[in-house]
């Protein structure tokens, strides 16, 4: 009976298992391997021999012509072969020495292409028949060329130079320090402003449900959406938010929120803080509506004051709650991405590591340092997740 | 903290801090509405919070009295320079007087009802003095947070009606020329006219649709495995759900991004249909095997008894007693799906195979006016507002369960 519960578990899960296997297990490899490699952007397709095929000349200088290249400028390919099959209306009258007929086929060994080069078969023929068909049999077919050529992506050759050119000067412990201050005041003040939301709308009221769908609007919206009217709310030149502080005279010239060091980390924060207070919020105000009334009954009774009330008796309760929701998400503030790619772009001093890992990959076209960056980005996770387990299973049972 | 607790101090100080925090919200608001230029009088408003606040403090009016005396005195005042919302050039003189009184009047009727409790003149009790405190507060807070809240939205709705010189000469002017008629439609009407925006709505909600129906069909076997049956390695799987639900997505994206390269997977609907239910896919794992786990087991035993297999089990008892939670989760899914915004960014190039969200960062460019952009940051947000505030019974317990996610 368990054997056969067992053997149904793991037949429910398998393909749960395999899918997200393939789809995180192996790119957590895959980035790891990587990160150890020298390689760009353009490195991703590997070198290979392109033909292109044409009839050319006439009477007797006709030519079956391939003209066969390397892809790649830098490396080269060993091996290369080409093969095809001759158009019906046309006969062979010299060939390529390197070229072996086997009846109408055709394969020809062009031995190594280095970088860049360039080969040419040529195959002198006479059009038996009509000659535009057969002009247009011989374009039509298509040759097959082969080749063996090193890709850096599997090939056994490592390097350390993503890691040291990452770890090498004081880019990274700048980078680092912003992901810190970003993480550690974006997740605090969610917090905060949550608690405080929750407090307000703990208590029954004509309209409670209408705020409370409203105060979630930030974290149910497209992020992109929400980024870009912050972005022209802040604009320099014609942002609202600018034109309001002007005209208050709080400010005397116009301010770029998003492009001034250290304004715009402060400002990506705060936007983080606006998009996830809502979610604390949630998860704070379900705790609470779970709270006991009979304590604040007797608090009432021994006169205990609001504010003591809430430092002595709601906090406390609250406590279990305020730190898981801290730890998730302090992690998921750590692994944010889209946020400050989107408002910023990882300029005027907000780029975290995550952020990097983008710029490095796809700004820069170094795959491998952007893969070095997303290594330590998960090795900073997996610290904080053993953190977390050994934490929160205490606390919460999760 | 003693001497902050006499009905004299109590009294005024909250009325100073009120007032400024009401001309401040009305300022703003009368300035987004009429575009004209207005804005708070910082220590006018001290001043006159001070003394209204006071004399609430001290003579203790009905609050329907309290709303006119003090509503008449602002409006009295509003002369230039000497009422709390101050106007700049060209702002209409019938506007400020207006605004005054209404100013006025909200404070009066306000700060009655933070200080009605407390008794009158000389030192309060701490319990007195807090409950006002906690008013005020309370006060503040409705007003910050749906201020917060309210403001992008409205911005980004109103941007998506105006056009790009009227938004240049006065950025504060959100007023709507009502004559225009079906014209101030014209960005979204250009849109899906012009930047294609039909088909990108239409993808975006098939490919969220598809990847509810795929993650629901690989999660709910799987959370019930974990949820309910015995097998080695329970504890260990559960706790690595939670596991690869922390794993940064743009860890994954950079292989995923090479993979789909490689393979040619990018570019295509079919890759991003087979990318998004993983990134899914364990947060609907963990939110069901919660849910399963509170079922009553004794309705599944007897199922068993009366010779249902285990599959049949889950298919005639389970699945219908948590309807609840599977709309939750898809709603919840639907909605990851439908802002997914990092790898319909990194994977689709092709502009015949945009994602709504993958269509709005086209827009971003110098030469598309910004009009256009907001009315499509509309159209995106309107379909998952729409769905959250309908459905929003689900949406909040779909929310609680799984999502502490972002």
């Amino acid at each position: 009976m368990l054997k056969r519960e067992a053997r149904l578990a793991w037949g429910l899960l398998l393909p749960t298992l395999a899918i997200v296997s393939a789809v995180v297990a192996l790119p957590l490899l895959a980035i790891f391997w990587i990160s150890f490699k020298p390689i760009g952007l353009a490195d991703l397709r590997p070198p290979a021999p392109v033909v292109r095929e044409a009839l050319r000349g006439s009477d007797d200088k006709l030519r079956l012509e391939f003209r066969v290249r390397n892809s790649s400028q830098t490396e080269p390919i060993s091996g290369v072969t080409l093969s095809d099959r001759l158009p019906d209306g046309l006969r062979v009258v010299t060939a390529d020495p390197r070229c072996v007929f086997d009846g109408a086929d055709f394969t020809c060994d062009l031995g190594d292409l280095q970088g860049g080069a360039r080969d040419r078969v040529e195959l002198f023929v006479t059009i038996e028949g009509d000659a535009d068909a057969a002009e247009n049999a011989a374009e039509e077919s298509a040759p097959i060329v082969t080749g063996q050529s090193n890709s850096i992506l599997t090939n056994f050759e490592f390097t350390l130079d993503n890691f040291r050119r990452i770890f090498s000067g004081d880019e990274f412990w700048g980078v680092f320090g912003v992901t810190v201050f970003y993480t550690v005041f974006g997740t605090l003040g969610a917090l905060i402003f949550g608690l405080f939301a929750a407090l307000l709308l703990n208590k029954e009221f004509r309209g409670q449900g209408i705020l409370r769908g409203l105060y979630l609007f930030p974290y149910v919206a497209p992020v992109i959406a929400v980024a870009f009217a912050w972005i022209i709310l802040f604009d320099p030149f014609s942002g609202s938010a600018n034109a309001l502080l002007l005209q208050m005279g709080i400010t005397g010239s116009a301010i770029n929120f998003f492009g001034e060091r250290p304004l715009a980390l402060i400002m990506v924060t705060v936007f983080e803080i606006w998009r996830y207070f809502p979610l604390s919020f949630l998860f704070i105000l379900a705790r609470m509506q779970s709270i006991d009334t009979d304590i604040y009954e007797a608090a009432d009774m021994d006169g205990a004051s609001p504010f003591q009330k809430f430092w002595y008796l709601s906090l406390p309760q609250l406590l279990g709650i305020l730190s898981v929701l801290f730890l998730l998400r302090f992690i998921w503030t750590f692994n944010k991405f889209d946020d400050i790619f989107l408002l910023t772009g990882g300029n005027a001093g907000t780029r975290t590591l995550t952020v990097n890992v983008y710029e490095q990959a796809f700004a820069i076209s170094n795959i491998g340092a952007g893969a070095a960056v997303a290594v330590v980005v998960f090795c900073c996770l997996v610290v904080f997740s053993v953190f977390f387990f050994r934490f929160v299973s205490r606390e919460e049972g999760l | 903290m003693n001497l902050l607790r006499h009905g004299y101090v109590t009294g005024p100080v909250l009325g100073a801090l009120w007032l400024v925090v009401l001309a401040f919200t009305l300022a703003v608001l009368m300035s987004f509405t009429t575009g004209d230029p207005f804005r708070p009088a910082l220590l006018i408003s001290v001043l006159a919070g001070a003394v209204i606040g006071g004399g609430v403090a001290a003579m203790r009016p009905g609050p329907r009295g309290a709303a006119l005396a003090a509503g008449a005195a602002l409006a009295a005042l509003s002369l230039p320079g000497l009422a709390p919302i101050a106007a700049g050039d060209g702002a209409g003189a019938v506007w400020r007087i207006a605004g005054n009184a209404v100013l006025g009047a909200g404070f009066g009727g306000s700060i009655q009802m933070i200080l009605h409790a407390l008794p009158g003149a000389g030192a309060l009790t701490r319990h007195e003095f807090e409950d006002a405190v906690i008013r005020f507060l309370t006060g503040f807070g409705y007003i910050f947070f749906t201020a917060i809240v309210a403001i992008p939205f409205y911005v980004m709705v109103m941007t998506s009606l105006k056009n790009q010189s009227e938004l240049i000469q006065n950025p504060l002017d959100f007023s709507i020329d009502l004559s225009r008629g079906w014209g101030l439609l014209r960005s979204y009407v250009e849109l899906f006219a012009d930047f294609n925006f039909g088909s990108y709505l239409w993808t975006s909600f098939y490919v969220s649709v598809l990847t509810v129906l795929l993650t629901l069909a690989f999660s709910i076997p799987g959370a019930y495995a974990v949820a309910r049956l015995r097998f080695r390695g329970r504890a260990v799987f559960s706790r690595s759900i939670l596991l690869i639900y922390m794993v940064p997505m743009i860890v994954l994206a950079l292989p995923i991004y090479i993979a789909f390269s490689m393979t040619g997977l990018r570019n295509t609907i079919f890759g991003i249909v087979l990318i998004y239910p993983v990134t899914t896919i364990p947060v609907a794992l963990y939110m069901l095997q919660g849910y399963f786990r509170g079922l009553p087991a004794e309705v599944e035993e007897a199922g068993l008894m009366d010779g249902l297999s285990r599959l049949a089990v889950i298919w005639k008892i389970t699945l219908p007693l948590s309807l609840p939670a599977l709309a939750s989760v898809s709603l919840y899914v639907f909605m990851i799906a439908w802002n997914e915004f990092l790898l319909a960014f990194m994977l689709l190039d092709d502009p015949s195979k945009f994602t709504l969200t993958r269509g709005i960062a086209s827009l971003n460019s110098s030469e598309i006016p910004r009009q256009h952009l907001m009315a499509g940051a509309v159209v995106a947000t309107v379909p998952i507002m729409a769905l959250f505030l309908g459905l929003e019974r689900f949406m909040t317990k779909g929310l609680t369960a799984g999502s502490v996610k972002g």
